[in-house]
């Protein structure tokens, strides 16, 4: 494992550079194929409608991928992730508009722990709402 | 109906092996825009100290979500599939998947609750390697909504 952050140059409280991650119906779509579930609420509006959801939504599992990106793109190692949990609060709502729905993870070291770990504790929003609560990684550093 | 709570710390045998191949795991981080080179580059791999491409920390769960099927579809525990939302996950690692993988998932039931008429359901799902060796545990809370009770 090799991170690029040194456990020494971090404090509670440092943030990690947050990134913004659209998502489409296209997007959806992929990311259908590529994890295999392909259950018609994130891709079939009519479907998602008929069940009581405001649109088609973003599969749970890839809003959580995504949020993970902030903490291993600034560890740089993914494989220094040692774990990761998060609560799935709302849908991230993905209209059929072009423009679809945008991502913006945000995140900070909460703890340092011991064998140079530090817990982060992630913020996840979606049109202005919370979609991810208690979005924890802890990582290895260097 | 509440679900039965005997069913509570049963496990399910080990599936059959998931091999990990370089070109999934390609296929996934694209998926989800990830341009980390550990996914796709085995000598950038290297140089962080792996023996191949690693696969994102979210990648396993198609393997244990397939693995919770043994439980979800058991017929004796009678979960009500059409009703159910995912509500939490968790993943802790001994090490991060990599390219050449063969795993096998164990999947027990650590929990089952009702609340407000909803079945809530705890699934453990321990991932091993081709030599035992374990990998990651995944937690997946399963929430089958109060029938009855739309959205």
């Amino acid at each position: 494992m090799a991170a690029k952050i040194a456990y020494d140059e971090v404090e509670v409280g440092t943030e990690l550079p947050a990134q913004t991650f659209p998502v489409t119906r296209a997007t959806l779509v992929q990311y259908a194929g590529a994890s295999g579930d392909f259950n018609p609420i994130h891709w079939n509006e009519k479907f998602a409608k008929e069940v009581g959801l405001p649109d088609v939504i973003a599969h749970g599992m890839f809003t959580m991928a995504e949020a993970i990106r902030v903490v291993t793109d600034w560890a740089g190692d993914p494989g220094a992730v040692v774990e990761y949990g998060v609560r799935f609060t709302k849908p991230v709502v993905v209209p059929n508009d072009d423009k679809g729905a945008v991502i913006e993870v945000s995140g900070k070291v909460a703890a340092k722990l011991d064998d140079d770990q530090v817990r982060v504790d992630l913020t996840a929003m979606s049109a202005g709402q919370k979609v991810l609560g208690m979005s924890r990684a802890v990582v290895r550093l260097a | 109906m509440a679900l039965d709570q005997s069913f509570v710390g049963r496990s399910y045998p080990p599936t059959p092996a998931y091999e990990v191949g370089r070109e999934k795991i390609r296929e996934f981080a694209e998926a989800v825009g990830d341009t980390n080179p550990a996914y796709t580059d085995p000598d950038a791999a290297k140089a962080l100290g792996h023996s191949d491409v690693i696969a994102p920390p979210t990648f396993v769960f198609a393997i244990t979500f397939k693995a919770a099927g043994v439980v979800i579809e058991d017929p004796q525990l009678g979960l009500d599939y059409s009703r159910v939302v995912h509500g939490d996950q968790r993943f802790s690692y001994t090490r991060p998947v990599r390219a050449g993988d063969r795993l096998s998932v164990t999947s027990t039931i650590e929990s089952v609750n009702s609340r407000a008429g909803n079945d809530i359901l705890d699934i453990r799902g321990e991932v091993h390697d081709e030599s035992g060796e374990h990998v990651v545990t995944a937690w997946t809370k399963l929430v089958a909504r109060a029938a009855g009770e739309e959205g």
